[in-house]
This record gives structure tokens, sequence and C-alpha cells, in this order.
């Protein structure tokens, strides 16, 4: 199990500083890391010769075919022999060590050295191998049960790779919503110590931060994304205890182009893109500070996006724009946090089922099927979750092709 | 005595400087905390209150300080222009930049509404109120200002200033009576409130709506919203100073409200 809850911290002694793995890949090697990024096991295959190889190259070993495809795998195959590495001349593995390391044979025929969840039987057992990401960003193998990651999976490695919300403490930035709501709640089922939940303008809907107020767990805090120096007094006050912040503060409109004014696209940047830009000037340094600090460090940034941020949706051009500028913010971050090991989550609904969707015909996306996504991603440990049938049907459709589904989005 | 023998404005100098004539602040410190207007949320909101650094002796400016703000044009305590209302659009010196500027100082009755305020937030002042004030104090002069003192301003919670519930805000103001009164009776030069707005919390539900706005801008008078500090004027013999930012077009802005007030002796 992991730790329910952080020990106090000790006041005088240096807060530990991140280390992360060495974290250079070839260009083919980046593509196990993208599939990882989904939580997806992928290698490649040969399409003359339909070998399976390990590690990436750029021809088959087999036959010497370039025509390689990347294929999902379901990691299925045997722990044939491990052992205990103790030591290691990086920082990140000394201060790791003792590590369980194995050689799998998996069962499409390929043998890898990975990493062995402490679950496992020893070797020879059966096991399944997964790609998680580590503290670099990149894919690294581990060899879990056959059930895969299971309550007994304990080690530090494993941790190390993912960003379960039990015993963290997350902040929410907009606790008012329907999406804050639901996320407040799965966080506290999820086994959080604490949830802040972010309240703008306070005297707007008092109902609705009683009944948070009213949850175990849960502290509502004054927070308006739109206001610089409303971030920068919270950060003062939690920045240097949030291990998990997730950015749900959205401000959201059916505009299209060309509508009078630009008042509503200015108030969809303000929260949706500049507020990102504000709680990373003020709560990133906190939290990268704190990559490494005890069991529950700071671990995770979750940035509610729009699957629509990958094309836009021409009935909501401008919030769709606000979402892609955002999108391009939080890449800028993931690229910024990688080099401490923080993981920067994007999610990318299609439609919630809330007040400003609803016109929109389903299917829709549960408010609390999407908070239900974001814990289940993080305690996975992936960077990039698309929940629900529309999200998952638009970005298959964008990766077939972009213009295609530009042309199709045109009439929606 | 000037050699032209005109020295009222001298006199009024002497004054200012002996203290005979106090300058009292009746303006809320415009900050990102200040609450704004509450709009239905499909139509587009007041912005805010905003100040975000351009530089503070750093990088981006070695030797200065300085901001740059946004908000909207009725944020904080700030001037109604008749424009504001449909009711006024044809005004044709009714924006913030075509005001005549004579009409920015004027004097001011103050009524006391505290106690009924205090009791019933949202407590209608009548016209036979103001007839009663006026047998107290006088009567309401053409040209001046109404101010309804509430201790509204008091209300430093954000949350109780703007005083919500499931049926929206609960706040003081005119009814239709007292402000048909103001605006053809005595023909004010407007009406200023401590609240949110120159209309009562509720007055969506009257009829006309906002009776306020619909006939003091239809009359081409002005409005205060957000002041403060009416306590400290006398009901009678205050001298406000509201001139409005001059934005081309404006319906309002911020401003820096002063009343001049001669001390007791």
């Amino acid at each position: 199990m992991s730790p329910s809850r952080s020990p106090p911290k000790n006041p005088v002694l240096k807060t530990r500083e991140p280390t992360v793995p060495p974290g250079l890949r070839s260009r083919a090697a980046l593509r196990l890391t993208a599939a990882a990024c989904e939580g997806r096991l992928e290698l490649q295959r040969c399409r003359a010769c339909s070998a399976f190889q390990y590690p990436p190259r750029e021809a088959c070993t087999q036959c010497l075919s370039t025509r390689l495809e990347w294929t999902e795998c379901d990691g299925v195959g045997e722990l044939i022999s491990e052992t205990i590495l103790h030591h290691s001349n990086e920082p990140y593995f000394r201060e790791r060590v003792p590590l369980r390391v194995g050689l799998v044979r998996l069962d499409v025929g390929v043998t890898i050295v990975a990493h062995v969840d402490g679950a496992c039987a020893p070797a020879p057992a059966r096991i399944r191998l997964a790609a998680h990401l580590d503290k670099s960003g990149q894919a690294a193998l581990v060899a879990h049960p056959p059930e895969g990651p299971t309550d007994m999976t304990t080690s530090q490695t494993h941790r190390d790779m993912t960003c379960d919300p039990r015993g963290r403490k997350i902040l929410v930035t907009d606790g008012k919503s329907e999406t804050g709501e639901a996320l407040v709640k799965a966080f506290i089922a999820a086994g959080a110590d604490k949830v802040w939940a972010g309240v703008a303008e306070p005297w707007k809907d008092a109902t609705a931060i009683d009944k948070l107020a009213q949850l175990e767990g849960v502290t509502t805090v004054p927070l308006d994304v739109t206001d610089a120096r409303s971030v920068e007094a919270l950060s003062g006050l939690i920045g240097g205890k949030v291990d998990i912040l997730v950015n749900n503060a959205e401000f959201h409109r059916h505009k299209p182009v060309g509508a009078r004014g630009v008042e509503t696209a200015r108030a969809e940047m303000d929260v949706n893109y500049l507020g990102l830009l504000r709680l990373i000037e003020s709560f990133g340094p906190a939290l990268k500070f704190r990559a490494a600090d005890g069991p529950n460090g700071a671990c995770a940034w979750v940035n509610i996006l729009s699957v629509y941020a990958l094309s836009a949706l021409p009935s909501q051009a401008t919030f769709t724009a606000s979402k892609a500028a955002a999108f391009a913010a939080s890449q800028a971050l993931r690229a910024d946090m990688m080099g401490v090991g923080i993981r920067v989550m994007n999610v990318f609904p299609g439609p919630i089922d809330d007040a400003w969707n609803q016109t929109v015909p389903p299917p829709k996306l549960a408010p609390s099927a999407l908070a239900a996504a974001v814990v289940a991603s993080l305690k996975a440990g992936v960077e990039d979750v698309y929940p629900g049938d529309v999200a998952q049907d638009i970005l298959a459709r964008w990766r077939e092709s972009a213009k295609v589904l530009e042309r199709e989005l045109a009439d929606q | 005595m000037t050699p032209s023998g005109q020295d009222l404005l001298d006199r009024m100098a002497g004054a200012l400087a002996r203290r005979r004539v106090r300058v009292i602040d009746l303006t809320q410190t415009l900050s990102h905390s200040f609450p704004s207007i509450v709009l239905p949320p499909e139509f587009d909101q007041s912005a805010p209150f905003r100040s975000e650094p351009i530089s503070r002796y750093d990088a981006d400016g070695p030797d200065w300080y300085w901001n740059n703000f946004s908000c909207g044009e009725h944020t904080g305590t700030h001037f109604d222009a008749p424009i504001h209302w449909i009711t006024g659009r044809d005004d044709p010196r009714g924006a913030t930049d075509s005001i005549e500027p004579s009409r920015l100082i004027a004097p001011a009755c103050v009524v006391d509404c505290e106690a009924e305020t205090a009791k019933d937030a949202d407590f209608l002042l009548t016209r036979d109120h103001l007839l009663a004030w006026e047998r107290d104090h006088g009567r309401i002069e053409k040209g001046s200002w109404l101010l309804m003192r509430t201790g509204w301003s008091k209300r430093s919670d954000a949350t109780l200033y703007q005083n919500f519930d499931e049926t929206g805000l609960h706040t003081p103001g005119p009814d239709l009576s007292a402000v048909r009164f103001l605006v053809d009776e005595r023909q004010v030069i407007g009406f200023g409130s401590e609240t949110i707005g120159t209309d009562a919390g509720q007055a969506a539900h009257f009829s006309p709506p906002y009776p306020c706005h619909s006939l003091m801008h239809g009359a081409g008078r002005f409005g205060l919203q957000c002041l403060t500090g009416l306590e400290l004027l006398p009901p009678k013999g205050a001298l406000l100073i509201t001139p409005p930012l001059k934005i081309l077009r404006g319906s309002g802005s911020p401003l820096r409200v002063l009343a001049l007030v001669e001390a007791a002796d």
C-alpha cells in the first residue's frame, strides 16, 4: 500500500532535491514513450516477417526490412531470471537501490531487461510487462504480476512512475463547478490526505460553497485564476504543500467567430489560458521545489483541456481557441516540469454534461466520469487522457487525418 | 482681495488650508477583491479590477514601477453617465466625454436610512420618506445629488455586501415614487448609493424595471455607486466633486468622489 499520508516534515533537514533517470532516447525509442503516455505497451513489429523486436531500431533484426510497425502488445510473458541491483553511478538510481530487475521473455518472442514489481513471484514466473513513464517522462518497462499492478505493488519504482492521489494533498482550482465538485469527491474517495477547493467570487452561489465545505477532508480556499494577486496569495499560503494541482477552472460559452465583440473570447482566454499561466507562475516553482520531498512529494499537475484543443469546433470557436492556447502552454509546462520529474497530465474530454452543454446532444461525459478518469489516470501514471466516447472518437479521427476531421467539424 | 475683486476662490483656498473646509473622500479603494455587479451568466460580465505589473524596479524596468490595470467602466466607486441606459441613449451630452463639466461639481443631500436598512436589506426609499426628510432639513434643491446612506459600505465582507440568495441580490434602493419625485419634482442631478447599483437589489422585478437607471438616465441625470463615508457628510451643505474619466463615448467610469464640507466653528 502507498503511504496514507506524509509524516510531518522535519523542518531542520534540507529538502531533498529532485533527480531524474537518464532521459535521452532515440527518435525510434520515443515511440515507446508516446504509447506509454496513454498507458499502452507498443513494440515494433516487422510487416515483412511479422517478428516483434526490442529495443527499437530502424530496421528488422530478422530480415532487415524497414517496414516496421508499432503494434500494441499485451506484455504477457515470463520472468526468466532476476537480480537485485545494489549500485549505480546515476544519482537517481543511487537514491533508489536496491532495485529488483530481471530478464523477461515475452510470449511474442522478445527478451527485455525490465524493472520487476515487488509483487511478482520469484523467477521463473508468469508476468505482464507494462510501459510506464519514469521521472524523466520516458517509457520504462516494468514487469507486474499477470493481473497487472495490484495493491501489493509496494515498490518505490512503481510509485515514482505513478501519481496515486492516496495520501497526497491536492488543489482543485475551481471547486464550485460541476467538474470541481466531482473531482473533489473523487480525490477524497481515492484517499487523498487533503483537498483544497478553490472558490472564486464567493458572493455567487454560497450554497455550492457550503456544500463543499461540509465534505470531510475538503477545505475551501479563495482562488480566482483571473486575478494574479489571488493566485499569488493562495500560493503563498499552500503552494509549499500542494502535491497535485488540478486546474479545472473553465469559462465556456458557445460563440462562433464573427460574433459581435471579443469580450466573451477575452473572458475565456482570461480563465482558460491566462489563468493557467498565472497558476504556473505562482505554483510552478513551489511544486518543482518539492518534487522529491518525501514519499508523497509534489508529483503532478493536471490540466482539464478539451478534445477540441486538437481541432477547433467552429460553433464554439473562441472556447476551443482558448483551450488550444492552454494546450500549447501545458506542453511548455511539461517540458519544464520534466526536468524535475513532475508529471503534467493533460485531460482532453469531449462535451461535459454540465449547464453550458445543456443543449449539446449526448453522448456527454458526466463530471463524475471525468473525475474517475483523472484519478485512474494519475494512478496509472499516464500523461494524456481522452476520457469518454466522443474524445476517443475525435482522437482517432484526428490521428487518421487532421484535415478530414477539420472538414467534418466545420458544420457541427 | 485680488486686484479684480474676485476673491471667492482665494477665500476657498484659505479655508481649505485652514481646514475650515474639509475634504472628505467618498471612494472605495479600487482593488482586485472589491466585488463587481453580477449579471445572469449568459450575459457578458463587467470585468473586475485587475492590475498586473509592467515593471517594479526590475529587469523589465530598472528604475520605475508601474502597472497595467483593467476593469469595466462600472467598477468600484463609479459614475453612471446617461447613455449607460437605453432610455438615455440619445442624450447628446450624456457620455463621459461630452458631459458639461459644470455638472461635475454639485451640492449633496444625504438621506440617512441606516436604521431602516439594518432591519430590512430590501428597504425601499419612497417619496414619503423624502418629504419627511425635507420637513427636517429643507427642500432638496434643483441640481443637487440625492445620496442614500445605508451603511452598506461598512460591509467589508464581499458576500455580505452583495447579499445574494436564491432570489438574487438583496440591497436597498429607491422605489418608483422616490425616483419620479427626485427627477420631476426636485430635478436632482443624480442619485448616489453605497451599494453596487443605484437601484435596489430586487429592482429587476419593479415596474418599470430598474426605475432609478431608467428614469434618471432617461432624464439626463447621473448615478454614483459604491460610495463610502456618507456618515461623514451633513444632511445638507456638502459639495461633491465627481468627474469621471473622459472616456470616448464612455457609459461611466471609476472615479474619486470628493466632498467639501464646512467644518463647524
